[in-house]
């Protein structure tokens, strides 16, 4: 079972390195959105440093968002998703085995790119360190939930505004208590506030690495029959 | 394989799709080493009825029991079952495709060149999925059968856009499944030639 499970993580991440398609495209279009956005704030250097990690943590969670259709979507037009099911792997594993694979293709990537974005919003260097670890807690809560999303929408058609309108909700509290844990206003994790959020949103991710595989698996089902 | 004595029985088994009753009171008995040919016009619940049998579609009513398999597993899980849809992801080489459902359902990492043989792949085996052709597409799902031992085989039309060598291929692969004390379930509209199958018509009635 341990071998079926790294076989289908490993045939994920080789199939989006080959693709090139999700994590690129997030990051990509995380790059995007930061970029236009001091063009369209203006240069004021003190308000983007004020709106720095509020602003990453929404661009980070909407790259997510746009990769997150596909996860059971393409195994599940061509096929692949009925075999899957046949093998002795439980779908709650597989729903793990693919958010896993989100994860590492999109949400790690995304935090590895938010620094570089960072210094073009003038992110105050100590907030740095609490907002990377902060996306390191939240991320996989993002790829988590959304496995609820995708696997509710697998037999939809464009079904990706469909789910990112399901998912919409269960990311407020990642955003909420991720922005907490970076904002420099509430001392960052120096600050009680900040650490609190930090906590809150490692809970909050704890939750999810729960809540979403039993939540896909069941959607799954519903859609499978 | 070690298959003492396998026997499939379906009793009273019906079927709905979009609230619309595709069959009902199917009822057949299956033993280690026979072959079922499902036959019937478009629509009549063939595949329907394999992918039941797959555990991939409800069973409205009825029971399907297997016995002399692993009591652990459930009957999709010691089956294989070769549907309409591939498969295949464009990206992954032939050996690649294999090599990965033979670790995916049967835990078995090495070995996978042998289905690739069985089914006239071999001198492709570094191709991604994308450059074959139809008929190559279908034989590389089809080595699936071969790459993980399952003793039943539920195929859905195996032999669209094989042609004649390929289609003798299977046709050997099949028979020497049954010789193994393998099962097979198989809706065709080709007389495959395996010699003493049992047949059952769907939806004969609905035609009348």
């Amino acid at each position: 079972m341990t071998r079926a499970f790294f076989a289908l993580l490993a045939r994920d991440l080789r199939l989006a390195v080959r693709l090139g398609g999700g994590g690129g495209m997030a990051v990509f279009f995380f790059f995007v959105v930061i970029t236009l956005l001091p063009f369209g704030i203006g240069p004021d250097r003190e308000l983007l440093a004020k709106v720095a990690p509020g602003m990453l943590w929404v661009a980070l969670l909407l790259a997510a968002l746009l990769t997150l259709d596909r996860l059971f979507q393409a195994d599940y037009e061509d096929g692949s998703l009925d075999l899957l099911t046949m093998g002795l792997l439980p779908l709650e594993l597989i729903v793990v085995a693919k958010a896993l694979g989100h994860w590492l293709t999109t949400g790690l990537p995304l935090v590895v790119a938010a620094p570089l974005l960072g210094l073009m919003l003038n992110l105050p260097g100590e907030a740095y360190p609490p907002l990377i670890l902060a996306m390191l807690a939240g991320t996989p809560a993002l790829s988590f939930l959304g496995a609820i999303g995708a696997a509710l929408t697998v037999g939809v058609r464009r079904g990706g505004l469909l789910a990112s309108l399901l998912v919409m909700p269960f990311y407020v509290p990642v955003l909420i208590f991720g922005v907490g844990a970076a904002d420099a206003a509430t001392g960052g994790f120096a600050g009680e506030a900040g650490r609190q959020s930090l906590l809150l949103l490692g809970a909050v991710a704890l939750a999810s690495l729960v809540l979403g595989p039993l939540g896909g698996a069941a959607a799954l089902r519903a859609n499978l029959r | 394989m070690t298959i003492s004595e396998l026997s499939l029985s379906v009793r009273d088994l019906a079927c709905e799709r979009g609230g619309r009753l595709v069959f009902d009171g199917l009822s057949f008995s299956l033993k280690g080493g026979e072959a079922l040919v499902l036959t019937g016009p478009n629509g009549a619940g063939k595949s329907s009825l394999l992918r039941q049998l797959a555990g991939l579609l409800d069973v409205a009513q009825g029971v399907v029991a297997f016995e002399g398999g692993d009591p652990e597993l459930s009957l999709g899980e010691q089956a294989h079952y070769v549907g309409h849809l591939d498969a295949l992801k464009p990206s992954m080489t032939v050996m690649e495709t294999v090599s990965f459902w033979r670790t995916y359902l049967g835990s078995i990492p090495e070995g996978a060149d042998t289905a690739l043989e069985a089914l006239g792949l071999a001198h492709l085996a570094d191709l991604p999925a994308a450059y074959l052709s139809a008929g190559q597409r279908r034989r590389l799902s089809l080595a699936r059968l071969i790459a993980v031992p399952r003793p039943i085989w539920l195929l859905d039309e195996p032999t669209v856009a094989l042609d004649a060598a390929s289609v003798g291929r299977l046709v050997g692969l099949m028979t020497s499944h049954l010789a193994q004390g393998g099962m097979i379930v198989a809706a065709t509209h080709l007389d495959l030639g395996l010699g003493e199958t049992r047949g059952l018509r769907l939806g004969a009635e609905a035609m009348a």
